[in-house]
């Protein structure tokens, strides 16, 4: 491992992805800079949530697919032999598109988590934290008994992130967090995001360009092979400005400027 | 936040398991999961048990000197004490029962259905569907009850006590047909139920009537839910036993008429392992010969309607 | 402008043909209900009723220096027991319990079945009773010049309360209920654990291999197995191969009156095979109906399998698993036929103390007094019948507020 990878937390090499036979992602080699936001873009169906839940083994959720290629995360492969998907997904935590609360108390959706992984420390101040971070502590202090499905979607999806924090992951996961939510619940998420890149490495799905441009640092720019097949990858990776500026791929270019399909 | 004390022993609150994806052995994961599947291979036990215990007394009913499998089958005289033993008086009451029960049920229980599923408003639905749920939960033995003290009287008093007798086979066909009458309604309803509401709505965009959507749209869509339905009805009566045990009468008699007493498979089931019952004697023995037929009749006709579910299942998902 | 018409005008005879039919389709659904009240009311109706009683003793030559039988004190009645009885039964009824400890209303009712010993020898049904009393008086005055006639209900709290007994007008249901209630926890204890956790592992961690899908398949084979046959595999299991332990002998807890193995043990575990399925199949639908996305959320927090199952599948699967067993659960109450070939006794007149009594249940009882050709018998049968349809009604409608009160969740 050399010095000069200690700033990716994430590494791809060679990675596809299948459902069964079908190949939904094929051969992506993308490194993911430590405490930025990575954005992932791209037409719909072209893998992008297939490459994300790939990230922690979340795709391993769906009967008969599988995975060839590595993922290194601080260099170990998660798919070796002996890694437990169980550890991973507290390493690297995730937001879903829809929020999805448990049916239980604000404080313990917070606090669950955090408990199973065996929290020592003080749960009433890890709970506040996380939700102060999650930019939702103001609108719930007094409610917290309440359950977490009683809240607006917007702060169910604030809730969700404060959930992910709690286990103290490294990476976060977002796939398309924002769009269930109204142009001002999105924004409140995407300044959050902007807090939380301090101490975490976020890695966000999106359809929209704007969003994408606004928040990310680096993107990663998702297309199918060709026209002929259903596999997608990764035609395009660097830095946000660039890939929206100066695009190398004559096909990222029209999709970012819309000009695409 | 991110106050992390690496070579202390808690960071940030957690255990230190060092930051270490390899897998540790999850002791109580596998014990939970080595029980689940033990419960769950219960049923095969019980399938097993079944099998090889009928198997096995059957096995002995037909060893014995006086039995043989060609005259159990064809034989229509069923009376152990003087060694005659021809299944065929018992299987036809059986049948006779049954096909009167079925008479009752499908085409009330496929009617209701209809009615239930395409015409019943929602607040109609809402008492009915609940009402063929009770039906279908009272007691067989109440259902006996009611053919020996009202259905029999009943039918006595409209044909003439001379021609009914007071055991009679229509009596506990008809009310098996009443006890039946629920499950094949219900079934038939959650397969038309099932039916897409897109293909309905096809059909009264072309100008058809309620009944042309049922009829002609909806029925057919869910013909094999329905063919489903009316098997496990059959198989279902195949196997009651507690209505003919107290209403059908406690003699094989082979006989088409179903104003007069007989026994079924299950009556004689019942009524011989009811008395007094000596392990090993033919009497034993004999009750799990008809019990393992009756099994794998059943079997077989649930079976089917299995595959005729799967494959309607295929046609819609 | 208008258009040629090239259909048929047939629609006003296809609006007929349809509402006709839908009338059909109504009525239908109509005779299921007129069915359902005739059962009820057939039921209610043998409940109540006149009864021709005659009394071997007749109760008024029993009166002391005028005062009637019905106002006499214990000690009189005790006098009168030794008096009509021979000594030796007396003395017996002494030993079973002293008559000091006997309440009067004991003493009463040994009079009256030692004594007076009414029998039924004729009885009407409530409607008959109600529109033909007339006629009755006067056939009774006629024909049984003796006896005296009684509005009668049969079902009664003494009825429910009092033991089996071989003379109907003695006979209760306590045994039975009892018994039922026994056997009943038994299947309970056995049943919900197995069940729920056997449909978890179905639902949660069974790969699609053929083992798996041979458990399936099997579940569902035996939901449709007529329960007859569980009855005889009780029998040859359970009574028969492990009789040491179903009739206590390994325990040393051999109940002194019990038949080997047929006991309340063997019928609860035959009853717990037959609605195993059925709990089976109902919790796997419960669970199946959480959403994904909440194991996903507890996954994606790197809680292990186990952990996502206990802490939110089971939770929020609880309302349609209870519904699910209470359904499976009045199914075995309501069952005869397994439990008459695993054994039940026909005659037991002494409340059920262990899982290794002898027993009788509810239904049981039902089918035996039904098919004794004394009508009395009848009366009672119906009588339990009332019984146990209120107990089933009252889980019954437990289970659907269950599940309407929890189906909108998500
Ligand atoms: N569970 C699954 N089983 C089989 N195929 C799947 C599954 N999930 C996704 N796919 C297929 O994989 C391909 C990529 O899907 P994916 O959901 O990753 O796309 P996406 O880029 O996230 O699309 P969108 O922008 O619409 O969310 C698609 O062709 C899809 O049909
Ligand atoms: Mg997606």
């Amino acid at each position: 491992m050399n010095a000069n990878n200690d700033q990716y937390v994430l590494q791809t090499r060679n990675l596809s992805v299948y459902y069964g036979d079908f190949k939904a992602v094929t051969d992506v080699n993308i490194n993911i800079p430590r405490n930025k936001i990575t954005a992932i873009i791209g037409p719909s169906g072209c893998g992008k949530s297939t490459l994300l839940r790939a990230f922690n083994r979340m795709n391993e959720l769906v009967p008969g697919s599988r995975v060839e290629g590595e993922v290194l995360f601080n260099g170990q492969n998660l798919y070796a032999k002996d890694v437990d998907p169980v550890e991973v997904r507290h390493r690297i935590g995730m937001v879903f598109q829809k929020p999805n609360p448990f049916p239980k108390s604000i404080y313990e959706n917070v606090a669950w988590g955090a408990r199973i992984h065996g929290y020592r420390g003080n749960m009433d101040e890890l709970v506040e934290r996380c939700l102060v971070q999650a930019a939702l502590w103001d609108e719930v202090k007094d409610i917290l008994h309440r359950s977490g499905l009683a809240l607006s979607g917007g702060q169910q999806q604030r809730l969700c992130i404060a959930r992910a924090i709690a286990v103290q992951p490294e990476v976060i996961l977002m796939d398309e967090p924002a769009s269930a939510l109204d142009p001002i619940a999105t924004l409140k998420i995407e300044e959050l995001m902007q807090e939380l890149k301090k101490s975490y490495t976020i890695v966000i799905v999106t359809h929209n360009m704007q969003q994408a441009a606004r928040v990310s640092d680096y993107t990663a720019m998702m297309m199918l092979v060709d026209e002929h097949s259903r596999s997608g990858t990764v035609i395009e990776f660097d830095e946000t400005h660039k890939i929206f500026t100066r695009p190398s791929d004559k096909r990222t270019e029209d999709y970012v400027t819309g000009r695409f399909g | 936040m991110a106050i992390r004390k690496e070579n202390g022993r808690i960071i940030n609150g957690y255990p230190n398991r060092r930051a270490d994806l390899r897998k540790h052995p999850r002791v109580r994961e596998t014990i939970i999961q080595a029980l689940l599947f033990l419960a769950g291979f219960v049923s095969i036990f019980t399938t097993i048990g079944i099998v090889y215990e009928l198997g096995k007394e059957a096995l002995l009913f037909f060893r014995t000197p006086e039995v043989n499998l060609w005259e159990f089958l064809t034989g229509t005289s069923w009376q152990p004490h003087i060694e005659e033993f021809g299944v065929l008086p018992l299987a036809l009451s059986t049948l006779i029962t049954s096909s009167i029960a079925m008479m009752i049920a499908i085409p009330l229980g496929l009617t209701a259905a209809i009615y239930l599923s395409e015409y019943a408003t929602e607040r109609v639905r809402k008492i009915l569907k609940p009402t063929l749920e009770v039906l279908a939960g009272i007691p067989t033995i109440v259902y006996g009850y009611f053919a020996l003290t009202f259905v029999t009287p009943l039918l006595r008093s409209i044909f003439g006590e001379d021609v009914v007798e007071i055991y009679n086979m229509a009596s506990g066909g008809l009310v098996m047909g009443i006890l039946i009458l629920p499950l094949v309604a219900s079934m038939s309803e959650d397969a038309l139920h099932a039916v897409p509401n897109a293909l309905r709505e096809a059909a009264f965009g072309l100008g058809a009537t309620r009944l042309e959507v049922a009829l002609k749209v909806v029925v057919p869509a869910a013909m094999s839910g329905i063919a489903a339905a009316i098997i496990v009805g059959i198989s279902r009566a195949i196997g009651e036993t507690m209505i003919v045990a107290v209403a059908v009468g406690a003699g094989p008699n082979f006989t088409f008429n179903p104003f007069r007493g007989a026994e079924t498979m299950t009556g004689y089931i019942v009524r011989i392992s009811g008395g007094d019952l000596s392990y090993d004697s033919i009497d034993y023995n004999s009750i799990f010969a008809i019990g393992l037929l009756l099994f794998f009749i059943t079997l077989t006709l649930n079976i089917i309607s299995q595959r005729i579910v799967r494959r309607f299942r295929e046609v819609y998902e | 402008m208008s258009r040629p018409n090239i259909f048929e005008d047939n629609l006003p005879t296809r609006q007929k043909t349809a509402s006709v039919w839908q009338l059909i389709f109504l009525s239908a659904t109509v005779v299921g209900i007129i069915f359902l009240s005739t059962l009820l009311i057939n039921i209610l109706n043998s409940s109540f009723g006149y009864v021709a009683l005659e009394a071997r003793v007749p109760p008024e030559t029993l009166a002391v220096n005028g005062v009637p039988l019905e106002e006499l004190p214990k000690e009189e009645l005790v006098r009168l027991l030794q008096e009509h009885l021979s000594s030796g039964a007396f003395n017996k009824l002494e030993n079973e319990k002293p008559f000091e400890k006997r309440s009067r209303s004991e003493v009463y009712d040994l009079v009256i079945s030692r004594i007076v010993k009414y029998k039924v020898v004729e009885s009407w049904n409530l409607f008959e009773s109600l529109f033909r009393a007339d006629e009755i008086r006067a056939r009774v005055a006629e024909e049984f010049p003796e006896a005296e006639l009684r509005f009668m209900s049969w079902l009664t709290v003494d009825t429910i309360r009092r033991p089996q007994s071989s003379e109907a007008l003695l006979a209760g249901m306590r045994t039975a209920i009892l018994g039922s209630l026994w056997t009943i926890v038994i299947t309970i204890i056995v049943a919900f654990p197995l069940g729920v956790s056997a449909a978890i592992y179905l639902e949660e961690y069974a790969q699609d291999n053929w083992i798996n899908r041979l458990i399936r398949t099997n579940i569902n084979n035996l939901a449709g197995v007529p329960s007859i046959i569980y009855g005889m595999l009780g029998l040859a299991i359970f009574v028969r191969s492990l009789e040491k332990l179903t009739s206590g002998a390994v325990f040393g807890l051999v109940d002194p009156t019990t038949a080997n193995g047929r006991t309340i043990l063997s019928a609860a575990l035959t009853l717990a095979l037959l609605i195993l399925p059925l709990i089976i199949i109902n919790a796997q639908e419960a669970i199946r109906a959480v959403p994904q996305s909440l194991r996903r959320a507890s996954l994606g927090l790197g809680a292990t399998k186990w952990q996502t199952v206990w802490w939110h599948v089971l939770p929020n699967a609880l309302p349609g698993i209870l519904t699910g067993t209470i359904l499976a659960v009045s199914r075995a109450i309501g069952e005869t036929a397994p439990l008459v070939v695993v054994g039940a006794s026909t005659a037991i007149t002494f409340d059920p103390t262990s899982p290794f009594s002898k027993f009788t249940t509810l239904p049981i009882q039902i089918y035996q007094w039904t098919a004794r050709p004394q009508g009395e018998w009848r009366h009672l049968a119906a009588a339990a019948i009332i019984v146990l349809l209120t107990l089933l009604l009252t889980l019954n409608a437990t289970a659907i507020l269950l599940r309407n009160r929890f189906t909108k969740r998500f």
